[in-house]
């Protein structure tokens, strides 16, 4: 049992403290934007936002979020994060689509603490969000893409 | 994937036809839906009478449509064509959207399957409804267009009548009708109902290519792309039906065990945990929810049958490998002239050994499917079903049922690059057997976990290639001699029947087809006898065919004194497509102008599925790490349905085969796999990729596939211009193994 707040709505979900964010976001609060890829914090398919901050929800337990603020990609609001869905969508980057969840989010968080990132900001924030399908070229000229639809 | 122009696959996949496909006639056929009008075609057996049989009369089909329009207007192409993310969906829709005029606003794509005549794919004969070797665009090009005119046709025609005016003085644009004349106007969903009742015209003429707005149209961007960045894009993961269990495997930890008892009596205690079953390929650990699911697996202990499984490690069979290369090759796929003879007397003979290693699809959503038996005794199986012919036939015969009573929901996929065509099924196999073992009171979803998922065998295979080359006294190559040495991915499959001579096609495709002008030249095949289960890896046998000759060759101009480029298109006289992508990517790049300081250009042509690409890499050691800055693409591809997405597909290949000859590696200790999860096979992650520039080059040509041909590549073109960088030709991949052999 945790009490918390989803997207901005005070939510209380009824899962074990052990059990991970990403099951009980899924299957508890049935927010299927986030993905399932690793399990072990290793793909950022399943990157949240926990405070602000990116998180692995498949590593970050029910137990952990008492009191706290999540946010997913269903819940992604506000200036950043328009600009990064509509670079996004402009510049068509997704293909399967499975990871840009958790790119997004990834990106969203990046943008909000460096309005202007070089590409070695890029490379830095979003290096352990898996593209299988190598996006990357589109991901990285989409961030500085949102970042010009923001200082416009 | 399955790889194109391969008719031998009639003759493979016959056995799951019902009917004869040869000789059979196509004609369109139109039926009234409970929401408006569905257009396809109807197939009669060879032998029907010709013209004097109407449409509506052949064999009906529940699901038998390509194009289906409600009467709110809805478009709804049903796709032949899995998506996997390279875009099929959106290539099928832009050929519906330019000849049926609606729009975007209103257009919608979904899997369809269980109809073969319909959905078979004309690149394999027609024998199956299936989805590879980057056919998706060839197979569809005419079918959708057709219908989608056809459908227009039946619209103005319905609307004439109605409306009392010539149908040749009617416009449709935007999926709306307008008769200026007489200020008439209507959506096409007014007369999807009428048209549906008005006979179906055989013969519809299809744009000319001058007056295409869709077909070519670099700023049609993708119907799905907003779905994509909101979360709402639903993949086999995301499927929740009323009371579906999840079960999550336990696998044999070897290739060939078997299961010999387990105890599950701790996990048969934990929270959520409905039942553990054995299955025919392992353990079912099923709950009611994933995590539960997941965390119960761990508590179950298995004992394992390892009498019949491999044990062998990646090292003891690739070091077999190259014994068997230096032995003469069981099979030939090609030869020309002497090459054996001619290497005898050669003066000068440059040899090279290439190492492969296994490789995972490793798709980000792992392996899934969800099965569940209805009243009335239809099983319905939803998944990303690249295959579904063949998964509709494995799924009746373990609900014991006809292929008819199953129905399929060919879900888009979270990647594939190969994985889910699989000759038995194998998570589709799983979900539908667990089912079964519950005595089908729950629908069940099998969700593999990453370590399922990496260890659950159908690598790339691993393969050695030798290759020997004679150089005449201009620098030209007399005779090449490559022998292949490696498992075949079609040999005890359905797809069987792609081996001819001893030489499965998809070992040996890229460099049987070598484009060079050598007078003597064999190609050899040994086919190994290994328990790893291989597959179809994304270029399948382009992924290491182009790397070995393409690196091969530009040691044969290096040792010539040649630049590389030059040398090759001396050899491409007659391949005028190879040589324009060649010619294109140089230019655009750049070639033979000054980089900047410790930079190296490095460049590789190959044909694969048709599709011609060259690329030309520029590299830079850095601190003994190979770094990738850019890539120049050209890509014939013949009539560019979708440029961006043809750009995104290059793009694409290039990132996945670059994380390939960088850094992946499957490799095995005494027959069990050592990677688990994406901390130790590494796929190409952002900081890694370089910029990407594409080329297509201008063709009327039928279009052809681009899913797979981007990556060939880019493997040799970055070892070449690491060679230049290095002065080291990197034969053993990955680069991190092969930089320090």
């Amino acid at each position: 049992m945790a009490t918390f707040t989803l997207n901005g709505v005070e939510t209380t979900l009824d899962a074990d403290p052990n059990m991970p964010l990403l099951w009980a976001l899924r299957e508890k609060a049935g927010l299927t934007g986030t993905k399932f890829g690793c399990g072990l914090a290793q793909c950022g398919a399943c990157t949240v936002h926990l405070d602000g901050v990116p998180v692995r929800s498949c590593q970050t337990f029910v137990g952990d979020v008492e009191g706290a603020e999540v946010v997913t990609v269903e819940g992604a609001e506000g200036p950043v994060a328009e600009a990064v869905r509509a670079a996004w969508v402009a510049l068509d980057v997704p293909q399967c689509g499975y990871c840009q969840s958790g790119q997004i989010l990834a990106a969203v968080a990046l943008l909000s603490e460096t309005p202007k990132p070089s590409d070695a900001d890029i490379d830095g924030a979003l290096d352990g969000n898996l593209c299988r399908c190598a996006t990357y070229h589109r991901i990285r000229a989409a961030i500085h893409d949102a970042a010009s639809r923001l200082e416009a | 994937m399955l790889s194109n122009a391969r008719p031998d696959l009639r003759f493979a996949l016959k056995k799951l036809q019902s009917a004869p496909v040869s000789r059979r006639r196509f004609l369109i056929g139109a039926t009234a839906t409970a929401t408006g009008l569905a257009v396809g075609f109807h197939s009669l057996p060879s032998g029907a009478a010709e013209g004097g049989t109407p449409a509506q009369s052949a064999t009906p089909s529940p699901f038998a449509s390509y194009i289906e329009l409600s009467e709110e207007g809805v478009v709804t192409v049903l796709s032949s064509q899995f998506e996997m993310g390279q875009g099929s969906y959106h290539g099928l829709a832009t050929l519906v959207v330019e000849e049926l005029d609606c729009g975007w606003q209103a257009v919608s794509v979904v899997g369809a399957s269980g109809n073969t005549q319909l959905y078979g794919n004309l690149m394999w004969g027609g024998v199956a409804q299936g989805t590879g070797g980057s056919t998706s665009i060839a197979t569809s090009w005419t079918r959708y267009r057709t219908a989608a005119a056809t459908m227009k046709a039946m619209l103005v025609a319905a609307a004439a009548e109605a409306w009392g005016v010539p149908a040749d003085e009617i416009e449709a644009a935007e999926g709306r009708l307008v008769h200026t004349a007489s200020g008439r106007a209507a959506g096409y969903g007014d007369f999807a109902r009428p048209a549906a009742a008005l006979p179906v015209p055989q013969e519809v003429t299809l744009k000319a290519p001058g007056a295409w707005s869709q077909i070519g149209n670099p700023e049609v961007k993708r119907y799905d792309r907003r779905a994509k960045t909101d979360g709402t894009q639903d993949f086999t993961l995301d499927v929740r039906l009323p009371g579906m269990l999840t079960a999550v495997m336990i696998h044999p930890p070897k290739f060939g065990a078997t299961l010999k008892s387990f105890d599950a009596s701790g996990a048969r205690e934990m929270p959520g945990v409905v039942e553990v079953v054995e299955v025919s390929r392992g353990i079912a650990v099923v709950a009611e929810d994933t995590w539960s699911a997941i965390d119960a697996s761990h508590a179950v202990t298995a004992e394992w049958d390892e009498s019949a499984a491999e044990q062998r490690g990646s090292a003891e069979i690739l070091a077999q490998y190259r014994e068997l290369a230096r032995q003469a090759p069981q099979a030939l796929a090609r030869e020309e002239g002497d090459a054996l003879g001619t290497l005898a007397g050669a003066e000068r003979v440059i040899e090279a050994e290439f190492e492969f290693p296994f490789l995972a699809h490793a798709a980000l959503e792992p392996m899934n499917a969800v099965a569940r038996m209805n009243e009335g005794g239809s099983l319905e199986v939803w998944g990303g079903h690249q295959i579904p012919d063949l998964y509709r036939f494995l799924a009746s015969q373990i609900a014991e049922i006809s292929p008819e009573q199953v129905r399929l929901h060919v879900l888009k996929t979270g990647g594939g690059f190969g994985r889910r065509a699989v000759g038995d099924g194998d998570v589709v196999v799983e979900a539908v057997e667990v089912a079964k073992a519950l005595g089908w009171r729950a629908p069940v979803k099998v969700q593999w976990t990453r370590e399922n998922d990496m260890r659950g065998g159908r690598y790339r295979p691993a393969y050695v290639h030798r290759l020997r080359a004679a150089l005449g006294p201009d620098g030209k190559p007399l005779a090449w001699d490559n022998h292949i040495v490696g498992q075949s991915i079609v040999a005890g499959t359905p797809f069987a029947g792609l081996i001819r001579d001893g030489v499965d096609a998809t070992s040996v495709e890229g460099a049987s087809t070598l484009p060079y002008a050598i007078p003597n030249l064999r190609v050899g095949l040994t086919t190994t006898d290994v328990k790893v289960p291989v597959l179809w890896w994304r270029a399948v046998g382009s992924t290491h065919t182009a790397y070995a000759t393409e690196v091969f060759i530009d040691e044969l101009a290096e040792a010539a004194g040649a630049d590389p480029v030059q040398y090759r298109l001396d050899l491409l006289a007659d391949h005028p497509r190879h040589a324009a992508v060649l010619r294109l990517a140089a230019e655009k790049a750049g070639w033979g102008q000054a980089l900047p300081e410790g930079r190296f250009h490095g460049v590789a042509v190959h044909e694969s599925f048709a599709s011609f690409v060259a690329q030309v890499a520029e590299v830079s050691m850095e601190g003994g790490q190979v770094r990738v800055h850019k890539v120049v693409c050209a890509v014939d591809c013949g009539i560019a349905v979708n440029p961006d997405t043809i750009k995104a597909q290059m793009e694409g290949g290039i990132g996945f085969g670059l994380g390939a000859i960088l850094q992946e590696e499957l490799t095995l200790t005494e027959g069990a796999v050592d990677q688990a999860n994406y901390d130790s096979y590494r796929p190409l992650r952002l900081s890694q990729m370089p910029e990407v520039e594409v080329h297509i080059v201008e063709s009327d040509a039928s279009p052809t596939g681009v899913g797979e041909p981007g990556l060939p590549p880019i493997g040799p073109a970055v070892a070449n211009a690491v060679a230049k960088a290095s002065g080291r030709r990197i034969r053993v991949l990955p680069f991190e193994k092969g930089l320090n052999a």
